[in-house]
Formats: C-alpha cells, sequence, structure tokens
C-alpha cells in the first residue's frame, strides 16, 4: 500500500520533470533535469526490486551522462534555438502510438504473476537446475556468464569498443589543445553547427 | 509505522526540491536542487529498504552519495572554468 503510493507520486514526479525538460529552453538546466529524472527513475527501479537496473541508472544516467553532456555543453552554445513549426503531426502519432500501447497492457498478465508466459519459459529450470549446472549461488550471474555467455561477450565487445572511441575522441590530440582554446570565433561556428544538425 | 511517515516526508521535501530545480533562475539554484534531489534519493532508498523489510539496500544508498557527490563536483567544476579538463591552477574564474 505504502509502496504503491510512493510509486505513485515517483511516477508523478518523473512526469512532471519530462514536462519541465521539454518546455525549457536552458540547455544547462535541461542537463540538471534529466540527471534528476535518471535519479527518479533509479528510485523508481529500487522500489520496483530491480536495485541492480537502479544501481547501472544512477551510475550512467546520473552520474557519466550528465558530467558527458556538460562537456558538451562546454563546446557548444548553451541555449536551444526556438523551433519555428509547430509540431501537431508527431504529437498525434505519439498519442495514437501510446493509446495503443495502453491498451495493449490490458492483454498482459498482472505484474509478478507465477503464471506469466515468461516465467513458464526457462526461468523455471534456471531457478532449478543452474547450481548443479553452473555451481554458482547467483541465478543472474550463471545466466549471464553461463547461459547466456555470448551475448555477454558481444556486450562486453561493444562497450570496450565504445570506451576505445570515446577516448580517442576525447584525448586524442592533446598536442592541439592550446590552439583550440586560443580561437574563441572557431568555438562560434562549432556552436552552429551543432544547432544545425541537431 | 515510523518509516511511513519518514517515507512521506522525503517524497515531501523531493517535490520541493523539484519545483526549485524547474523554477530556480539561476544556474545555482538548479544545481543546489539537483544535489538535493540526489540526497533525498539516498534517503529514500535506504528507507524504502527498512519499510519492505530488506535493509540490505543500504550499501547501494551509499554508493548513491558517492556518485551525487562526484556529478556535483564535475558540474560546479563546468560551471566555474567551462572546461571539464582544467586542472583549476592559474585559470581564470570566468
Amino acid at each position: 500500500m505504502i509502496i504503491t503510493l510512493v510509486d505513485i507520486a515517483l511516477l508523478t514526479f518523473m512526469g512532471a520533470t519530462a514536462f519541465a525538460i521539454l518546455r525549457l529552453r536552458s540547455l544547462f538546466a535541461v542537463v540538471m533535469l534529466s540527471g534528476v529524472y535518471s535519479l527518479l527513475a533509479a528510485s523508481m527501479f529500487v522500489a520496483l526490486d530491480a536495485v541492480d537496473v537502479a544501481f547501472t541508472e544512477a551510475a550512467v544516467g546520473a552520474g557519466i551522462s550528465t558530467v558527458l553532456m556538460m562537456a558538451t555543453l562546454a563546446l557548444t552554445g548553451e541555449r536551444e534555438r526556438p523551433s519555428r513549426h509547430t509540431p501537431y503531426v508527431p504529437l498525434a502519432v505519439v498519442l495514437i502510438t501510446g493509446a495503443a500501447l495502453i491498451y495493449a497492457t490490458f492483454d498482459m498478465p498482472p505484474f509478478g504473476a507465477a503464471d506469466a508466459p515468461v516465467n513458464l519459459h526457462v526461468a523455471p529450470r534456471y531457478l532449478n537446475d543452474s547450481f548443479a549446472e553452473v555451481g554458482l549461488p547467483n541465478v543472474v550471474t550463471s545466466v549471464l556468464a553461463s547461459y547466456r555467455g555470448y551475448d555477454t561477450l558481444g556486450e562486453v565487445t561493444v562497450i570496450f569498443t565504445a570506451g576505445v572511441a570515446v577516448m580517442l575522441l576525447l584525448g586524442g590530440r592533446k598536442g592541439d589543445d592550446a590552439g583550440i582554446k586560443n580561437e574563441p570565433p572557431e568555438d562560434d561556428t562549432g556552436a552552429d553547427d551543432g544547432g544545425s544538425a541537431a | 509505522m515510523m518509516f511511513t511517515v519518514t517515507t512521506f516526508a522525503v517524497l515531501i521535501a523531493l517535490g520541493i526540491a523539484l519545483v526549485r530545480a524547474f523554477l530556480g533562475p539561476t544556474v545555482f539554484d538548479r544545481i543546489l536542487a539537483v544535489n538535493s534531489v540526489g540526497t533525498k534519493t539516498v534517503l529514500l532508498i535506504a528507507i524504502l529498504g527498512f519499510l519492505t523489510g530488506r535493509p540490505d539496500f543500504l550499501d547501494i544508498a551509499i554508493v548513491y552519495a558517492l556518485i551525487n557527490f562526484i556529478g556535483v563536483v564535475a558540474v560546479l567544476k563546468f560551471v566555474k572554468y567551462g572546461d571539464m579538463a582544467s586542472s583549476g591552477d592559474g585559470g581564470e574564474p570566468t
């Protein structure tokens, strides 16, 4: 009961934050509010008993993303250009899609139901046999490291590649740093490029 | 009962901090509001652990506090120097 109220309050806060992000034109405020949104989402995940997901959300969404967005803001402008058209058609598409998705949830089994298809497929075998087959007390670790080993290997490859790319972008040309900093006009053109590309 | 009351108090404080983050006329209002939302998140996670009878989540709350601290320091550095990589020595604050 109290947990339900906490869920409702957190979802309300998340919705309000999303609308504030939409309405604000100061990109600094938008970055701050997206950090707030990540923290609220992390609380929501904890309330839903997904502690590991909440941990990832807090580290990636609230921690690293905010810092990277700040670094981006240092290179581009701080104001969003006002849009010149009124996006009624996209709004209608989003509303219709959302209504269809909400309608589809009526056919879903209740949250956490034991006889839901997702809990009948392979989950019982993981829960019953994974200790004998893999020998790890934590079922999630068994699934990630053994049953889904190739999937995890692919994920690690993707993360490694992304890390290498980010390091190349951020730290690849230390010799040019002084030249970039001393040329404010170049920064202005950079900001225009960023605005038009977005 | 005590945890229930505390949960509501934290949620109300969270809402007030969010309002400041939405309205905040200056940059520092928003930074302080975000920091305060982060603190409320830490408290909320800790209380949720006790509320549901599983206080194991307390470690997670402590890690959140650390992430919050690092994030705010990075944001403040950006605001003061306009540059993440600045060491802070000799650079004129802008």
